[in-house]
């Protein structure tokens, strides 16, 4: 981890407002509460680009809790809801 | 020598362009859109190579692993593994990349390494790659990830010719030895170590944007804003249900007023008796008033159309997320539902995207009341009789402000439905998650647009022409016969076998004010719902003798009270007049017991429905 990153708070991307960046720092499906395994949770979050050290930006929100949010992931934009998020940290 | 049959399969992530491969090099025309999750089905082509190797070649629903989370998936799947007994395994699987965004293919590409399938990876959409200024060693890639590299446009004159040429060169010295097949689902860890190599060759052999997807960003601050996207997916919506009634409206009028003229044509020439009859109001009073409603299908495909292909649709379903979730729906059921509109068979087949058993159940049964193409006859008809085409607040045309609610009741009616069985069937359940990839805007296709119209287009003349056309012979035939005794008085259809069955049934639909006519119409009416359309002109046809070249329109404002046009409209909004929606609900379930199920609940509805309405309209004076 470089030193900007340990500057900043690690905190689930479920939590980041509309215009957040950062870097994943890793995915912590257990505490998601989603309906999904673990695994199942983690495969799939991998499986559309959501790994340590891509960039993430929050670019959308919806109105109904500011949920689902569409990230930015690298160069694709995915759009996932908050609960699921929280299994992503960042920094 | 022949050489046998090569085998090509199209795998890859959703929405890189397998299928726009599939139709460039099969000539097909199979559906493409703007959004993850259009192929649903396999799909089998065939072609020739420049050097006269025979091929067949079959593209797959995307995915982004193996794992086959979906029912869609698993076709991809299995179709790779060689699972589906009797199937053969493909002799080359042809691994096609959105060359704008390739860290998930490649992760992909490096799963399908581990089948011991040959493999090639295709970069597609290069041109848009060109246009961003993304570069790609391509020569370094195919060395770093061990197979060989292709680009091609799929969409452009001759984009695939070098995927062509490799194909040629590779079929030349495939082994004949298959390699063993060490795939398995990979562990989590052995995934991110995937994602982390793909990413690694990724840095190697690629540079990155100078120049990002700007305009999708600024399209997406209007479109994806929480409150005014929300106001925009309104103001379209809105607009196309107006459109189908305003627009249509000019072209409608032609039409009729052709077939009218055909039918006094065929009055004139023809000497009265049974050809005639069968000719003027069997076929032009029946099939006619059908085919008279293409124009208001054409519109509603249009708008579907564009929508898909500009990539609007997965916008859509991430700004209705939650809104649906309060009726216990997923976001991913928005697009199948959005194209349940146009007709509620394709709308059922999109929800093998869906991978929640419950979410897809669900889905699948509430598709058939949204308002498909296929009401669009029924409702114009009854609407243009009995509603005035007065203008409301000075702008709205009150006949498609009529339109619009009997949309608004189909959707309102879906999402409670939705909402009961999550109450009562499904109460323990979790939220699944919604997880979507929001593909760039692209400019909708003139070529593709066109295809999808005319393809539609011809769907419902044939229909018209089969369907809808034995059904009216079966109709003429039934209120022609027994041809009334000499001498007699009466109307002669009182005496026909149509009236006999019809007055049988009446006493049952009398409480939501159906006549006997109505009660023949929906006999038929059952095998497709614009055939209760043709079957009232055809009775009415008959019916009025003579001086039937009167249009069915407005035979019926003089025939019904508004109370029984309004009932009728309610009656439309959920009854299951439609055979081959129920068969795809029989297969994509995989049971009769849900199919029969559909069928009640509808028919339940459709009932209480018109006799609410009836009897509210009575109660008002409408009768
Ligand atoms: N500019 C450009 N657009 C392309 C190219 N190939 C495909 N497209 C467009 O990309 C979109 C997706 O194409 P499809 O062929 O439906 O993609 P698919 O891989 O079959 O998608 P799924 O069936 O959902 O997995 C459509 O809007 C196509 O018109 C290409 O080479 N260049
Ligand atoms: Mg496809």
């Amino acid at each position: 981890m470089t030193d900007t990153h340990d500057m900043r708070r690690e905190m689930p991307l479920g939590l980041a407002q509309r215009g957040y960046t950062g870097v994943i720092q890793h995915l912590a499906a257990k505490e998601a509460g989603s309906a999904l395994s673990d695994i199942e949770l983690e495969s799939r979050l991998i499986e559309l680009g959501f790994v340590e050290g891509a960039r993430v930006e929050v670019l959308h929100e919806g109105l109904v809790g500011r949920d689902p949010i569409a990230v930015r992931v690298d160069n694709i934009t995915i759009a996932v809801r908050r609960r699921e998020a929280m299994a992503i940290i960042v920094a | 020598m022949e050489l046998p049959l090569l085998h090509l399969a199209l795998v890859g992530t959703p929405n890189s362009g397998k299928t726009s491969l599939f139709n460039a090099l099969t000539g097909s025309r199979q559906k493409v859109a703007n959004y993850p999750g259009v192929t649903v089905e396999r799909k089998e082509g065939f072609f020739v190579t420049p050097l006269g190797r025979q091929v067949s070649i079959v593209d797959l629903p995307g995915t982004y692993s193996l794992r086959g989370r979906s029912p869609d998936e698993e076709i991809t799947r299995d179709f790779v593994l060689g699972k589906a007994s009797g199937e053969i395994v493909p002799d080359l699987v042809l691994c096609v990349a959105d060359s704008t965004n390739l860290r998930l293919t490649i992760r992909l590409l490096l799963e399908l390494k581990r089948t011991g399938r040959p493999l090639v990876l295709v970069l597609n959409m290069f041109d848009i790659a060109n246009r961003r200024g993304i570069s790609v060693d391509v020569d370094r890639l195919a060395k770093e990830l061990g197979v060989p590299v292709v680009t091609s446009i799929a969409v452009r004159k001759g984009g695939t010719a070098d995927l062509l040429k490799l194909t040629d060169e590779i079929s030349a010295k495939l082994a004949a030895e298959p390699q063993p097949n060490n795939w398995r689902a990979l562990s989590v860890s052995e995934l991110r170590a995937t994602q982390r190599e793909a990413d690694r060759i990724i840095s190697d052999c690629v540079s990155l944007p100078a120049r990002p997807d700007t305009l999708t960003a600024r399209i997406d601050a209007i479109v994806l804003h929480p409150v005014g996207g929300l106001i925009v997916l309104a103001l379209i919506l809105f607009v196309m249900f107006q459109a189908v009634f305003a627009w249509a409206q000019p072209l409608m009028e032609l039409l009729q007023s052709g077939f009218d003229a055909l039918g006094e044509f065929v009055h004139a020439t023809l000497p009265a008796g049974l050809l005639q009859s069968f000719l003027q109001n069997g076929v032009i009073s029946g099939v006619g008033s059908v085919i008279v409603f293409l124009p208001q299908i054409i519109i509603i495909f249009l708008f579907i159309l564009l929508l898909e292909d500009f990539g609007y649709m997965a916008r859509a379903a991430f700004l209705m997320d939650r809104i649906m979730g309060g009726a216990g729906l997923h976001g991913r059921a928005f697009i199948p539902l959005l194209s349940s509109f146009a007709c509620a068979i394709p709308g059922i087949m999109a929800t093998r995207v869906i991978d929640n058993k419950r979410d897809r159940l669900t889905t699948i049964l509430i598709a058939p009341l949204m308002t498909c193409s296929a009401r669009i006859p029924v409702y114009t008809l009854i609407i243009s009789a009995f509603i005035p085409a007065t203008d409301v607040l000075g702008f709205i045309n009150l006949q498609g402000l009529v339109m619009f609610g009997l949309y608004a009741a189909g959707i309102t009616s879906a999402l409670a439905v939705s909402f009961l069985i999550k109450f009562f069937m499904l109460r323990d359940y979790a939220p699944a998650p919604f997880m979507l990839e929001l593909p760039d805007y692209k400019v909708p296709r003139l070529k593709s647009i066109a295809i999808g119209i005319f393809t539609r287009a011809k769907m419902f003349l044939q229909r018209a022409g089969t369907t809808i056309f034995s059904m009216m012979v079966l109709i003429w035939f039934l209120a022609s016969f027994p041809q009334p005794p000499a001498g007699s008085t009466e109307p002669a259809i009182d005496f026909s076998l149509a009236a006999i069955i019809g007055k049988a049934i009446e006493p049952l639909l009398a409480p939501v004010g159906f006549n006997w006519q109505i009660a023949v119409a929906l006999i038929p009416g059952m095998a497709a719902r614009e055939v209760a359309v043709a079957a009232l002109g055809t009775v009415y046809a008959i019916e009025g003798g003579k001086e039937a070249a009167e249009q069915i329109g407005q035979v019926l404002a003089t025939k019904w009270s508004l109370a029984t046009a309004l009932s009728m409209l309610a009656w439309y909004i959920f009854a299951p007049q439609c055979a081959s929606t129920l068969a795809v609900i029989r297969r994509e379930t995989g049971s009769w017991g849900w199919m029969a199920a559909t069928f009640t609940y509808m028919l339940v509805l459709a009932y209480a429905a018109s006799l609410l309405t009836y009897n509210a309209a009575v109660a008002l004076g409408a009768g």
